[in-house]
């Protein structure tokens, strides 16, 4: 071998596949016990949060409301503990664990396309342009359902579109985007809207408790109506981010790179940007602008799933289930007179801090 | 002909960098683009790339204009080593590579034996089948560029475009690439565009210049006819002694220092910016 030689290219088929596909398998593996871990803990947390509440009930008494909706009886269940177990904290878990994941999802996509870590919802404006579409309707009096439907969330996708669309504008220059100036546009279109929010609610005599719904966020009295309201556009919002799940990983490398792997950017941007944008909108309509969530789920999973989307998206939705589910319990709990907190405050109160730490670790700029 | 480029005319909003440009490359051409600073190289394979869309004229990659070619399929015959390349999120050197299957997988589809060998013989062919399961993140500038080639290669291009992507490497790092350039080349018929600064690498490689300078390609042809002390001078504006070597039959550029005279007397304070432009 002289020393100008090429590298040999002969590849040992076997071994070195078998290599790469055990590699590949190991982190599938880890991957697969990740998801089944987190998602027992879903089920269990889904159980015990329904249990936690002003009323006490007995887990056999949950047990029992449980199988009498599977049509089985297994003994009288009064109406009242019926009420309260099926319709009101069932419910609103759910609702909450549906809301963390959409909000966690949506946060992944931001932060991927925009390329920025700070990137979510909340700090981009898009939640409070979602709000700001919902007052609207609300002061124009269009709402109720029809067919399971309601005009709220469609409002908030307006808005939510909207607020996107002045951000992206605003942080443009130049043809590229900023992404220093992007979280900046976001605070300012954010800050704008939640006044106009306060000052139609002030217009519109009602109370200041209402306001502070769709500014922090609560799912307060929220049922299976709500769920109803949300689940379309979180099943389409889940759909568009698993159908590009790889063109995500490739458009974090930038947008020439992707154009060069022969990803057609705009098209995905656009379609990717409207999935989270949808995702946002059904959360913010049924429980108001909840900060937090999509910011910091990402990155905490990002330690455990590394950076492949695939496995991002799948574990963060279920990890924003989770932290939601539990920051409504507190929520609900944690005031000694029983009033309820907004969960907007909880995640904010929890979330603030846990960032700072996240900035501030070397974990989290190795990943960023 | 593999690519076909007629009365192009290509710049930025404010600006009208290349004016007019006509040419052909053939299946099979190795090519170096050259000219000094700001000549348009770059501006050229960003059109080529499909990146920046002309002002006027049109490039024809194949039969079909460029513009008109779905993203997957021009990546298929298209491939790009840019002149550095930023990644700022933890994927493994392998993961990096793999991307350059996403062209030829299926949207739903799962990783075949193809992807996983197209990705590893690529990782081979750049020596970079020890960085496998490093991240992308902490690999140095130069073992990063050759991950960079190895991605570009997996995509199994008909036609490979680099812009300066040898210029952060070392003298061995640089050979082995061009060396792989030139094997896929030669027994592949792998088209090659590459825009470069290095004279004497792009004379060992090339077998075609095209020198581009105040807007225009001012000379295009065969290396050995083209490659000559009158034509650098021309569009490097510095006197240049062109040697044959004596084994290899290939030409050399040799740098001699620039006259007092050259040296513009206004600008004797700062003579390295003198030399540079």
């Amino acid at each position: 071998m002289t020393a100008n030689s090429l590298p040999a290219v002969d590849l040992d088929r076997g071994a070195d596949l078998a290599e790469a596909r055990s590699r590949h398998q190991q982190g599938a593996r880890r991957f697969t016990i990740a998801l089944i871990l987190l998602g027992l803990g879903l089920v269990l947390s889904v159980v015990l949060a329904t249990g936690i509440g002003r009323m006490d009930v007995s887990w056999s008494t949950i047990a029992a409301v449980a199988l009498n909706k599977l049509g089985i009886h297994t003994g009288a269940v009064n109406r009242t503990t019926d009420v309260v177990i099926w319709d009101i904290r069932l419910s609103r878990v759910i609702l909450s664990g549906l809301v963390g994941a959409a909000l966690a999802v949506a946060g992944v996509i931001f932060q991927g396309i925009l390329l920025n870590p700070l990137a979510d919802p909340f700090t981009i404006g898009v939640s409070t342009g979602a709000a700001f579409g919902v007052a609207v309707l609300i002061m124009a009096g269009v709402g109720g359902s029809f067919l399971g439907l309601s005009p709220l969330p469609l409002g908030a996708l307006l808005g939510a579109l909207g607020a996107l669309a002045a951000v992206l504008m605003m942080s443009r220059e130049g043809g590229r985007l900023r992404k220093e100036t992007l979280i900046l546009a976001g605070i300012v279109v954010a800050t704008f809207l939640a006044a106009l929010i306060s000052l139609i609610k002030s217009v519109d005599e009602e109370s200041l408790s209402a306001i502070v719904f769709w500014i922090m966020g609560s799912f307060s009295g929220r049922g299976w109506i709500h769920v109803g309201f949300l689940l379309p556009y979180l099943a389409v919002g889940l759909f568009l981010a698993a159908l590009y799940h790889r063109e995500l990983d490739i458009m974090a490398l930038g947008e020439e790179q992707s154009h060069h792997l022969g990803v057609a950017v705009s098209r995905v941007r656009l379609n990717l940007l409207i999935g989270a944008s949808l995702l946002t909108a059904g959360a913010v309509s049924v429980s108001g602008v909840i900060g937090f969530v999509g910011l910091v789920v990402p990155h905490l999973v990002r330690v455990l799933s590394g950076p492949s989307h695939g496995r991002l998206l799948a574990l963060s939705a279920v990890a924003g289930a989770l932290i939601l589910i539990w920051s409504d319990v507190l929520a609900r709990v944690i005031l000694s007179s029983g009033q309820e907190l907004p969960v907007g405050v909880v995640t904010a109160l929890l979330g603030g801090p846990f960032f700072f730490y996240l900035l501030k670790s070397r974990r989290s700029r190795g990943i960023w | 002909m593999v690519i076909k480029v007629e009365a192009l005319d290509l710049g930025y909003e404010d600006r009208q960098v290349l004016t007019a440009l006509n040419f052909q490359v053939n299946q099979g051409e190795f090519v170096g683009i050259l000219g000094p600073n700001g000549s348009g190289k770059s501006t050229l394979l960003l059109a080529l790339s499909g990146l920046l869309t002309p002002q006027r004229g049109r490039i024809v990659i194949r039969s079909e204009p460029l513009g008109e070619l779905p993203s997957r399929l021009r990546a298929q015959i298209l491939a790009v080593v840019p002149q550095t390349t930023e990644v700022r999120f933890p994927f493994s050197c392998f993961e990096i590579v793999l991307m350059g299957r996403y062209p030829h997988r299926r949207r739903l589809g799962t990783l075949t034996d193809v992807d996983l060998i197209g990705a590893l013989k690529s990782m081979r062919r750049t020596t970079t089948v020890h960085l496998k399961e490093r991240t992308i993140t902490e690999i140095s500038g130069g073992e990063c560029q050759r991950v960079v080639v190895a991605r570009a290669l997996a995509q199994e291009p008909e036609i490979l475009l680099l812009d300066e992507a040898t210029s952060s490497l070392d003298v061995r790092k640089k050979l082995e690439i061009f060396g792989i350039l030139k094997y896929l080349n030669e027994t592949r018929g792998l088209t090659v565009l590459c825009a470069m600064h290095d004279l004497n690498l792009a004379a060992l490689y090339c077998r075609r210049l095209m020198f581009v300078k105040d807007g225009r390609i001012v000379v295009d042809g065969p290396t050995d006819q083209v490659f000559t002390p009158e034509i650098l001078a021309q569009v490097y504006d510095t006197t240049m002694e062109v040697v044959w070597h004596p084994d290899h039959q290939r030409p050399y550029a040799v740098m001699l220092p620039l006259s007092p005279e050259d040296v513009d007397p206004e600008e004797a304070e700062a003579p390295q910016e003198a030399v540079s432009s």
